[in-house]
Parts: C-alpha cells; sequence; structure tokens
C-alpha cells in the first residue's frame, strides 16, 4: 500500500521490542464481545491512484459544473474567477500540511498570513478586530448572535426578513438548543420592513443581511441608531463579500459585529463547503469574540513575531466556561482569500466589484424585457429578485434541460409559502458574459 | 479561586545571548527570509489582477454610498508569489518532517486526495443549482456516509457539521432532542477529567450543569465513581474512546450498560477513531453518537488548522432527529432534504456540507481498502507502541501497559534538573521536529502526547527516538541552559505571549493611525 | 495585620469597618504568573459567598476569583484594565480587586488568618 511505509520486516522487528507476539496483543484492552476480525464488510482491496481516479471521475462527470454552461446561481455562494496563483500557493505543503500553530516558533508563517487576514477582514468590513476565521458565515453567524447575548446580557434576537434563510435556520437551532430567542420576521423580498420598531429593552440584537438575500442594498445608520439608543448590538451579515469593495462598510453604518461569508475571494463553490467565515468587532468586544485570534509580538532576541493570543477565551483553557465551543478554524479557505485580495488590492477589488454590479445591471435590464418576468429591486449588487409569471423551482428545471443554470428558486431556501412561489433569485459575477445574458433571456421568454 | 495552569512554563522567553549567530545586515540566514506585512510593501495602484474596465453604467445601490478609500495593499503577482512562498518557509509540516503532534493525527495527505477534490464536476457545482444537475456529488455523500456507517456500525450519519466540535454539538443537540422527545427533563451531563476542552464547553453551551469523572490511576475512567455520579438527572456521559490518554477504555462496554440503564445517552469522542478503524466498531460498544474527524481519520489535509468536517453517526435512537441538509436515496438517483421534517432537530451549517473534505476522505478510503485501512490502524497502533517501548528507560510513561496509536509520557524524568515539558519540547525544534503535544491531557503532570501516525517509516521513529535518548540524557545530565533558551535555529526564538494577551496587536495599522492614538 | 483574612482558594480580605477589600494572594499570583488581564464585576453587583466574582488570567490559565463573602461591590480597581502586571508586583495592596459592602459580619469568623493561611499552604506547597 503506497501510504503505508513498515515492511514485514520492520513490524516483525518492532514487535520483538515491544515484547508482543503481533499487533493484536496490543489491542488486548478491547472487550472480546466488540472485536472484528476479517474485512471490512464490502469494501475492496486497496487500488492505485488509475482505478480509483476513474472512480471518482465517474462520480464527478454526473454533475454540470457551473462553469460549462451559462450559470446565474448565488443566494450565498458566488462563482468568481480565482487567480492561478492561489491554488498554486495553497498547494505547497508548507501550508496544507502544517496545522494549528501551537509552535509560534516555527509557525510564523500561518501566524503572520493570520494577522494580514485579521486586517484585511477588518478593513473591508470597517470593523476594528477580527478574528482569524470561522467554519463559515452561517456558523459565524450563530456565534455572533450568542456573542450578542454575552456582551448585553439579554437573549432577544431579532432577525431580518432578508437574512439567509439557512443563516435563520442555523441560528434558529442555536436558539431552540441553546436557549435564547430568536424572532424572525417574514420574508422580506420587497426590501421594506421595519426593524427598529421591534427594538425593545429586552432586544440583545438585531441580525441583518446587506445585501439581503433578495438582493435589496440598505443604508443601515438609523437602524444601528435604533440599536444603541435600546442597548441593543447591531449584527451585520454579508454572504457576497465582494460587495464590500463597492458599498459603504457596515462598519461605517454603525455595525458593532459584522460577519461574512469569504468564500467569493479565493475559494471555489465546492457544493457549499468549505468556505471561511468572517467576524469583525469592536475593539471594546475583543475579549468576547469567539474563535482564534493572532497577534503581534517579538521574541527573545527582541524581533517582530506573532502568536496565538487570548486564547484563555477558547475551550481548551476554559472548557465549560468558554465563549464558544469552536476549535478549529478554517485556515486554509482564509489563506486563499487573504491571498486572492492580496492579488487583488484595492484596486483590483474596487473594479472586481463594479464590474459584478455593472454585469448584474445588465442582466436586470436585458430580463425585465422579457415578457412574464418582473424585476422587483431597484437597488441591488450583483444579485436581485424577478417575479415570473410561473413557478420558479419549475422553470428553473426547464432551463436545466436546455443547459442554463438559471439561479435560485426562492421556493428551494422557504418551504411551505405559495406567495413566494414565482420568485427567482439570479446573480451575475465578472464570469458571466453577454452571450450567458442572452441565453438566459431567450430561454425565459421560450418558457414563459 | 480556582487554578488551573497545571504546571506549565514560562510565556515570556528568557534572553540569552549564547543563542543566536551573527546578525546579517539584511537579517536574513541564508534561505530564512525576513518578510514585511502586505501591508508595508504595497503600492497604491498596482495590482496582481487584470480585470477590464467596468462600463460606465451609473449605480444603483439604492441609496447607500459607494465606498471610498478601504486601505487595502496593491501588489504585482511577482510579489505575491514570493511573499507567501517566504512565509511558508517559516512554517513546519508534515511534508517537511516528522510532526508527532499527539491527539491531532499529522499522517501524510495524499495528493491524489486534492487532485480529486478539484474536479470540475466536485469543485465547480453550486449547492444550490438543480438537484438533477448534482446527483454524482449527491452519490458521493452518499457513498461516503455508507462507508462511515459500516465502519462504525451505526444507524445513520449527519454529514453536515463543519468540524469535531461542531459535530459533537451535533451529537449533543441529538440527544438533547430524543430526550425531549419523550418528556425526560436531565440536567447533567458526565465528562471525565481527561476530555478535550471541548467536551464540558459543549455541553454547557446547551445548558447542562458538567460533572468531572475522575481518572483511575490506570489512565482509564473509574467505574465507580462514573456509577455513584449516574442518576435519573444525567443526561449523558461525553466520553473519549480511545481516550485522551491514548488508552483503550476497556470497561466501555459497562459504562455504555449503566449509562443506558440510568436512562442516560452515550456520546462519543471519535477524535481518535483512527487507532481503531476496521477492528473496532463503535456500535458494539454501546454508542449513541460519535463524531469523526475527517481530518485525522481519513487524512483530509490540517491546512494550519481547517476546514475540517465532522460528520456523526447515530445510533436507531437518535437518527430521527438528525439535522438537514440530508441526501436520500430516491429511486435510480437521490434527493437532498433540504428543510428540517418532522422530529429533525434543525440545521447545523448552511448547505450540505464540507463537499470538498467529502471528496478526499472518500477517495481515501478508496485507496486504501479494506486492507489498508485496517493496516493504516494497526501500523499507527504499532509506531506508537514501538517509541513508548523505546523510550520507557529514560522518558517516564503515564501509565503502565501497551497504548492506542499515542504514547503519553509525564515530567517525572526531568525533575530536577530545571527542565520543563515545554523547555524539552522547544529543544525538539532545535533538532528538526515538532514537538508532540503538550500539556494535554490535563490529568497527567507536564504532559507529553506522541502521535507517530502509520505515515513515519521504521528509520524516521529510529532517528527521533534516538534523538528524544539523547536529549533526556543530555537533560539528566545539568545541561538546562540548552533547553531553557531553546530554540535557536529555528525562524524565532521563544516569543513573548504575556506581551501578546496583555496589549493585544491583533491588526496591522497605518503609521498616522498609530501616530494619532499615541496622542 | 489582623484585619486580614484568607480563603482557602487563596483570596485575601481586609477589613474597614462595614467594607472590605478583595485580592488574590502573593501564593497565587506566583502559581499563575503573569496575569495579563483581570475582569472584575460591576459596581452595585450582590456577590455570593463561594460563587465567582471575577476572572484573572494569565497567557495559559483563566481562574475565577471567588467572594469571600456575601456583599455588594462598592468599587473596582480600575487600575488593573490598564496594567493586570499590577496583581503581579503588589498583590496585597496596589493589585486588589474589589471592595464589597459586608452582608454579614459573622462569615468572616469562618476564614483563616494568615498564619493559618501560610500553614495551609506550607502543607500542600
Amino acid at each position: 500500500m503506497r501510504y503505508l511505509p513498515l515492511t514485514e520486516d520492520d513490524r516483525r522487528g518492532m514487535l520483538a521490542r515491544i515484547g508482543v507476539a503481533d499487533v493484536d496483543a496490543l489491542f488486548e484492552d478491547v472487550p472480546a464481545s466488540a472485536r472484528r476480525s476479517g474485512p471490512i464488510e464490502g469494501l475492496a482491496p486497496h487500488e492505485g491512484e488509475l482505478g480509483v481516479e476513474r472512480r471518482m471521475k465517474a462520480l464527478a462527470g454526473k454533475n454540470i459544473p457551473a462553469g460549462s454552461v451559462p450559470f446565474f446561481v448565488g443566494a450565498g455562494a458566488y462563482r468568481h474567477h480565482v487567480p492561478a496563483a492561489v491554488d498554486h500557493l495553497i498547494q505547497r505543503g508548507e501550508f496544507l500540511t502544517s496545522y494549528t500553530p501551537y509552535q509560534p516558533e516555527v509557525s510564523q508563517g500561518t501566524l503572520q498570513y493570520l494577522f494580514e487576514f485579521q486586517t484585511q477582514v477588518a478593513l473591508l468590513t470597517g470593523m476594528e478586530v477580527a478574528n482569524a476565521s470561522m467554519y463559515d458565515g452561517s456558523t459565524a453567524c450563530g456565534e455572533a448572535v450568542m456573542m450578542a447575548n454575552r456582551v448585553t446580557r439579554r437573549s432577544k434576537a431579532i432577525l431580518s426578513g432578508g437574512l439567509h434563510p439557512h443563516y435563520a435556520e442555523v441560528t434558529r437551532t442555536q436558539a431552540r438548543w441553546t436557549n435564547f430567542t430568536a424572532d424572525e420576521l417574514p420574508a422580506d423580498v420587497d426590501g421594506t420592513e421595519d426593524l427598529a420598531g421591534l427594538i425593545d429593552d429586552t432586544t440583545s440584537c438585531v441580525v441583518v443581511q446587506n445585501p439581503s438575500v433578495f438582493g435589496h442594498v440598505r443604508d443601515l445608520s438609523a437602524l444601528a441608531e435604533a440599536c444603541h439608543a435600546k442597548g441593543a448590538l447591531l449584527i451585520v451579515v454579508v454572504t457576497e463579500v465582494v460587495s464590500l469593495g463597492l458599498l459603504t462598510p457596515p462598519g461605517e453604518m454603525g455595525a458593532d459585529i459584522v460577519v461574512a461569508e469569504g468564500q467569493s475571494i479565493g475559494n471555489a463553490l465546492n457544493f457549499g463547503g468549505p468556505y471561511v467565515g468572517l467576524f469583525a468587532t469592536r475593539e471594546k468586544y475583543m475579549r468576547q469574540m469567539p474563535g482564534r485570534l493572532c497577534g503581534e509580538t517579538v521574541d527573545a532576541d527582541g524581533r517582530r513575531g506573532w502568536v496565538l493570543t487570548l486564547s484563555t477565551r477558547e475551550q481548551h483553557i476554559r472548557r465549560e466556561k468558554a465563549t464558544s465551543n469552536i476549535c478549529t478554524n478554517s485556515g486554509l479557505c482564509a489563506l486563499a482569500f487573504t491571498i486572492h485580495l492580496s492579488l487583488l488590492g484595492e484596486a483590483g477589488l474596487t473594479r472586481l466589484a463594479r464590474l459584478n454590479h455593472a454585469t448584474a445591471a445588465a442582466l436586470a435590464d436585458r430580463l425585465a424585457k422579457v415578457p412574464g418576468v418582473t424585476v422587483v429591486n431597484d437597488g441591488f449588487f450583483n444579485e436581485f429578485t424577478v417575479r415570473l409569471s410561473k413557478p420558479a423551482a419549475a422553470v428553473v428545471e426547464e432551463l436545466a434541460k436546455r443547459k442554463i443554470l438559471g439561479g435560485v428558486p426562492v421556493s428551494r431556501l422557504i418551504a411551505g409559502k405559495p406567495e413566494l412561489d414565482n420568485l427567482l433569485l439570479v446573480a451575475a459575477t465578472e464570469t458571466t458574459t453577454p452571450d450567458h445574458i442572452d441565453a438566459l433571456a431567450a430561454a425565459l421568454g421560450e418558457i414563459l | 479561586m480556582a487554578m488551573n495552569s497545571i504546571g506549565r512554563g514560562d510565556t515570556r522567553p528568557i534572553a540569552d545571548t549564547a543563542g543566536g549567530d551573527a546578525m546579517t545586515f539584511t537579517g536574513n540566514r541564508g534561505l530564512q527570509i525576513e518578510e514585511a506585512l502586505i501591508f508595508e510593501q504595497g503600492q497604491h495602484g498596482r495590482t496582481a489582477v487584470d480585470l477590464p474596465e467596468p462600463p460606465a453604467t451609473a449605480l444603483r445601490i439604492g441609496r447607500v454610498r459607494a465606498r471610498e478609500e478601504i486601505g487595502l495593499p496593491g501588489l504585482s503577482e511577482p510579489q505575491v508569489i514570493r511573499h507567501y512562498t517566504r512565509l511558508s518557509q517559516k512554517n513546519f509540516a508534515i511534508d517537511a518532517g516528522f510532526y508527532p503532534l499527539g491527539s491531532c493525527t499529522m499522517k501524510h495527505n495524499p495528493r491524489l486526495n486534492e487532485a480529486m477534490a478539484r474536479l470540475p464536476g466536485f469543485a465547480d457545482i453550486h449547492p444550490l443549482q438543480p438537484i438533477s444537475t448534482v446527483q454524482g456529488a449527491l452519490e458521493a455523500i452518499d457513498s461516503l456516509a455508507h462507508w462511515l456507517l459500516t465502519l462504525t456500525g451505526m444507524a445513520a450519519v449527519a454529514m453536515s457539521p463543519g468540524a469535531g466540535a461542531h459535530g459533537e454539538q451535533c451529537g449533543m443537540i441529538a440527544i438533547a432532542a430524543a430526550l425531549e422527545a419523550r418528556g425526560d427533563k436531565r440536567s447533567r451531563v458526565l465528562v471525565p477529567e481527561s476530555a478535550h476542552g471541548t467536551n464540558p464547553a459543549t455541553a454547557a453551551a446547551l445548558g447542562y450543569t458538567v460533572d468531572a469523572i475522575p481518572a483511575t490511576a490506570d489512565g482509564r475512567v473509574d467505574l465507580e465513581a462514573m456509577k455513584a455520579k449516574l442518576g435519573p438527572d444525567v443526561a449523558a456521559i461525553m466520553l473519549t474512546n480511545p481516550n485522551t490518554c491514548g488508552l483503550f477504555e476497556r470497561d466501555i462496554v459497562e459504562i455504555a450498560r449503566l449509562v443506558h440503564e440510568a436512562g442516560a445517552l452515550f456520546y462519543c469522542d471519535g477524535a481518535n477513531f483512527n487507532a481503531i478503524v476496521g477492528r473496532v466498531r463503535p456500535a458494539d460498544l454501546g454508542i449513541d453518537a460519535m463524531h469523526i474527524n475527517l481530518h485525522k481519520t481519513f487524512s483530509t489535509p490540517h491546512g494550519g488548522g481547517g476546514p475540517g468536517a465532522g460528520p456523526v453517526v447515530l445510533s436507531e435512537a437518535l437518527a430521527p432527529y438528525a439535522p438537514a441538509s440530508a441526501v436520500v436515496r430516491d429511486g435510480d438517483g437521490f434527493r437532498l432534504i433540504e428543510h428540517p421534517e418532522g422530529t429533525s432537530f434543525g440545521r447545523m451549517k448552511a448547505f450540505a456540507g464540507q463537499m470538498g473534505m467529502f471528496t478526499r476522505a472518500l477517495t481515501y478510503i478508496l485507496s486504501h481498502g479494506a486492507d489498508g485501512l485496517l493496516q493504516a490502524s494497526s501500523d499507527a497502533v504499532l509506531n506508537a507502541n514501538y517509541i513508548l517501548a523505546s523510550l520507557k528507560d529514560v522518558m517516564s510513561p503515564a501509565f503502565d501497559g501497551p497504548c492506542m496509536h499515542e504514547a503519553l509520557f509525564d515530567d517525572e524524568f526531568l525533575k530536577g534538573t530545571g527542565v520543563t515539558t515545554l523547555d524539552f519540547a522547544k529543544a525538539m525544534l532545535d533538532e528538526g521536529y515538532h514537538p508532540m503535544t503538550v500539556y494535554f491531557p490535563l490529568v497527567v503532570h507536564g504532559a507529553m502526547l506522541i502521535e507517530p501516525t502509520e505515515s513515519e517509516p521504521k528509520e524516521s521513529l529510529d532517528l527521533f527516538i534516538a534523538t528524544l535518548r539523547n536529549l533526556s540524557e543530555r537533560a539528566k545530565a545539568g545541561d538546562a541552559d540548552h533547553f531553557t533558551g531553546a530554540p535557536r535555529l529555528a525562524p524565532r526564538r521563544r516569543l513573548d505571549e504575556t506581551a501578546a494577551a496583555r496589549k493585544p496587536v491583533l491588526r496591522w495599522r497605518p503609521a498616522e493611525m498609530l501616530d494619532e492614538a499615541a496622542e | 495585620m489582623a484585619n486580614i483574612k484568607f480563603t482557602k482558594d487563596h483570596e485575601w480580605i481586609r477589613i474597614e469597618g462595614e467594607t472590605a477589600t478583595v485580592g488574590i494572594t502573593d501564593y497565587a499570583q506566583q502559581q499563575l504568573g503573569d496575569v495579563v488581564f483581570v475582569e472584575l464585576p460591576d459596581v452595585g453587583k450582590a456577590l455570593e459567598r463561594g460563587k465567582d466574582a471575577a476572572v484573572v488570567e494569565s497567557v495559559k490559565a483563566a481562574s475565577e476569583v471567588f467572594a469571600p463573602v456575601d456583599g455588594e461591590v462598592t468599587e473596582i480597581n480600575k487600575l488593573l484594565q490598564d496594567q493586570p502586571d499590577t496583581v503581579n508586583s503588589d498583590p496585597q495592596g496596589e493589585g486588589w480587586f474589589f471592595k464589597v459592602k459586608l452582608a454579614d459580619i459573622a462569615q468572616l469568623d469562618a476564614l483563616m488568618n494568615e498564619t493559618e493561611y501560610n500553614n495551609m499552604i506550607a502543607e500542600h506547597g
């Protein structure tokens, strides 16, 4: 077996030094009733690369990759072009096959990029500090609410009806089982909901997504003021992080915690994971933040270096008193994010964001001309909602038959609401071409 | 006050002039190159990505203003490549050397797994594109789920948790949901003292009181103490097996019987499942829920600390409470249940799980096959015992008898030498090794937990053993300075963690901002 | 020094009429190592004897400081926010944690005097 270096001779010699006859003797503590002998049921013997590759390629071949067709699917995961340098660099063994930087003297590479990542996230979100990443945007959202509960010592969160339904569901699940309240508003299709009026002295936080899951872009400054007037925190969720290259950042609007899905920068779609959660807040709440933090210091020779710090908040020290049970972060995805953002820089990100917005605007204009299609949004970034003359789920299936991946039916995200059946979320990015837009418009024209 | 520092070493480095070679003009040392932050090398207007000029259409962003400056540095592609290449060279990694970090399982990461995860049919598919266009992805998830169930003997598996601790939470919520469904209010969770910190953190987050079970002198759960703590208010026990001391819990079947008899459920932390794959099925031990760290047992890359994946296998009793999303067979094809239905306890994470980790783990399983998986766990245990047997006369094993996949030592052998566990670990850095896990588990004083994994050839183990023997003898011979000043040859010497924690600097700031703050 | 009492958990309490000042002992700060952060209770909070009152953190450990007596917090040591190292340099002086208004003066009887405390650490240390 190509991954196992020991030879039979090695094994014999090692068993002799240990003083046992065979490896089974080392498993003597296993209760006899639970010992298994014989091969693993149904699993073939080991196989060479060629054979395994054939089997995996056969599975992969049954899927339609986004890059092979006109593609307009978003709703929390976006297809962007990732420069070749990103994947090359993250596959360097020194990054790929290292672990959490517990020994900082030989982990300065990981620590320095985490420090740079934290800085980039703080700058992008307009916040003061950020952590070294979370599993993804949805889990970061749940953690943000729990942090707000700790900070305010209250336990009632208000979830906007523009929050991604999966994020709301993750937060509701946390609420249900860790004993706080998460009041969710009805789907805010038009982007007109009034959250400020719902805040009272028992509200720990308001969670609002910008752009919302329906694509609406909002100025949240007044909402932030309304939260602060009642001692509540404003949590802003961003699921399309490229939008921060164009829009006023949540920090400037008064957000207290910003969480984001960072997948759009550096990371492939991967059918939903692994992604990378961004988590940023105000300096005064730093010690209430979940997850790992990297900080600057000096070594014994006075040279600048980095270490994991404030780890007393974490589970391995605080145990049952930890701020969160989170152990791992999303290191390699954070690395991909930080490399891609370094490649883009200020000029590249700004241009990328404008290009996304312009492409989506062209798509909206084109679709608005198709009979049976109404664009719901006035303002948006790179994704918006359209109302169709037929149920969106069936239309998307029809489009798929024509090799067009036409968007996300709202009914796929929110079940049991017939009034939402005709709504479709459509996204465009820099990868969307005029031909793709024409193809979608033409196909919709035929189907509707 | 409650103190829990468990004999840890100093967190401030000792300055010593004996270390360090003559400084060069640049501060570089041969191939070790000092590298500034990207923020210190960027230029405004430079970029490494050429994009077309966006058309000059009016912005449609409602009443929101377009943002002005972000503050990101601009670099060209050669600069970016060089920056991260240099950073990478400051990292220890499995690819570069022996990395016996106990409880973390730093085994070889096959590159075929990386290639397979990057096939466009897996990497370039969207979690919300029509189900008819992702049948191969659902089949891959179903196939991995099938092998996880075969290897554990359990009834069901929840695939969506994002990492081990997340899986733990998933399993514990399933337990809470099952108890609630039968109208049973229980408030306490039993957790052995030796448990990984995530266990008590998870139980406490769900509102349970954590009750610690002491260990016996031979490093296992004290069965009598556990019996005494069992009662009608106990919801569950959370037990790691093999445990964090690297030992198989020999009474585990009896523990499961007693726990069930008391009406409680049995959560097993599956962090160490890699030791027993193919030899023991957790279902046969009486377990109700167990997470599997795919990065440990099935060698998805650790990536500097993630991403992970933590599928949770569940018993018949807990299966109905599994979270969304779930893949189900539907005739010739597959469906995805995306909305929690019936008794499902909810959703752990957006979308359907860590697909990129699933494809790697599936590739690993197919590559190893039935014989390879069994050989891998056998070799992991053999290697650990070989290290234990080869060092037991110069270091101090924490417990008698054979271990499973990791060998645990305490700091008894360093007593009176002036060398702490931390110093010993730092001296290993100078010898070119990543140290073992230190100061964990907490139940052993100055713990050193060595996990060689099955990936290490005997020649490599022999050199490691010789090195540790040499270091042990050196410590006992009174050469404490060699240890307390270590490392001297790593990219950095010991770092001042106290200063980092007292005045946290968590991000770079431009000089003018720092000046303003100072004023 | 007769008005200083000690707990088995290494807190000290100095009584000045109806109020008392609380901190951690020199032995405790030595065991903790470099203190990097101290989390203090809010002024006005009602403390309960034996329950968590504050948290003191070193780099590798976070430890709860328990209230030696019942009482209401009247003042906290703001100096510790910026200079937590004062706990190391002057634990039983400038490094005090908080002051409480005693609820039940009789509770002091259960605590140790300096000699008894020193004997206790001599035995266990």
